[in-house]
């Protein structure tokens, strides 16, 4: 069986870079959030990886619990999203730059 | 074509996927040529749907609509269940479609069309901010990608892993992550209840 342990680790390297990116450079709150989602990817990617490369099941399941987590954050995500976005009628991520906390 | 064909069509494709993944994946047993040419065409796939999966992230990230992106992101996706296939994890290639592409997507779809005043409205950066993301991006990528390739892959791999299936992971997961489970479950209760508020809250 060949070794795909690191070709895992550069390609979800890969994918979480153009997420971090993504997330810092856009202003569209949906936006933000898909680049999030692409890192959520490149993480998966690298416990299902390790998960194979030690024989275990450990790294399935934890995959499995980060897609629930993911769906959980999509679900609550949108629906502040749409919520803002009928407060403000915007989805420009600086219109609310004035909370402070 | 109606929709219970186009479901029942993708249900095959599905179980198709789940029962062939491993078949192909493995390759034949036992060394030989066969072997060697599985194993090439293994690492041949992985570069091919990886090379997919980024350049289909690196169009979510740089796309300026918005429907364009969840497209993309869709892509990248499928190409991300395929490698899940190669990685011998075929439950959580299935899972990835049902749940991610799935479900994910049109809740994004959705989120997209209750905003869809701005879906066509681009929200500009500036160029300050487009550097910023664009030089930690490829600062955490070098970073990465030097911290990988100083790592010698051949040592210690665990010998021959026995094909993890759907029946070994549902036993993990109701014995060894039996709290994690349960908690989840609460956790996407308490998500649901808490999106349904949401969604109310802004009625009145």
């Amino acid at each position: 069986m060949t070794d795909l342990t690191g070709a895992c680790m550069l390609t979800g390297a890969l994918l979480f870079a153009v997420g971090v990116a993504g997330f810092l450079a856009r202003r569209n709150l949906i936006t933000i959030f898909l680049s999030t989602e692409v890192m959520f990817q490149g993480v998966i990617l690298n416990l299902v990886g390790f998960g194979l490369r030690h024989g275990q099941l450990t790294g399935q399941a934890f995959a499995l619990f980060l897609i629930v987590t993911a769906a959980v954050e999509a679900g609550l995500a949108l629906g502040l999203v749409v919520l803002l976005f009928r407060r403000s009628g915007t989805l420009d991520a600086e219109a609310w730059s004035r909370m402070r906390g | 074509m109606t929709g219970s064909n186009r479901l029942s069509i993708v249900a095959a494709v599905l179980v198709w996927l789940a029962r062939a993944g491993p078949v192909w994946a493995r390759g034949p047993r036992g060394p030989g040529p066969a072997d060697w040419i599985g194993i090439e065409l293994e690492a041949v796939m992985f570069y091919l749907l990886g090379g997919l999966a980024a350049v289909c992230a690196v169009g979510c990230v740089l796309s300026s609509r918005v429907v364009r992106m969840a497209l993309f992101l869709f892509g990248a996706l499928g190409a991300v269940a395929g490698l899940y296939l190669l990685l011998h994890a075929n439950f959580l290639a299935a899972i990835q479609l049902i749940v991610y592409a799935g479900g994910t997507l049109v809740v994004i779809i959705f989120g997209i069309m209750l905003s869809s005043a701005s879906a066509a409205a681009r929200y500009r950066a500036r160029p300050a901010e487009k550097a910023a993301g664009a030089a930690v991006g490829l600062l955490l990528l070098a970073g990465l990608v030097t911290a990988v390739g100083r790592i010698d892959w051949s040592e210690g791999i665990a010998a021959a892993p026995s094909a993890p299936t759907v029946d070994g992971l549902g036993r993990a997961l109701l014995t060894t992550y039996l709290v994690p489970f349960e908690l989840s479950s609460v956790l996407l209760l308490a998500v649901m209840i808490g999106a349904a508020w949401l969604a109310g809250s802004g009625r009145k």
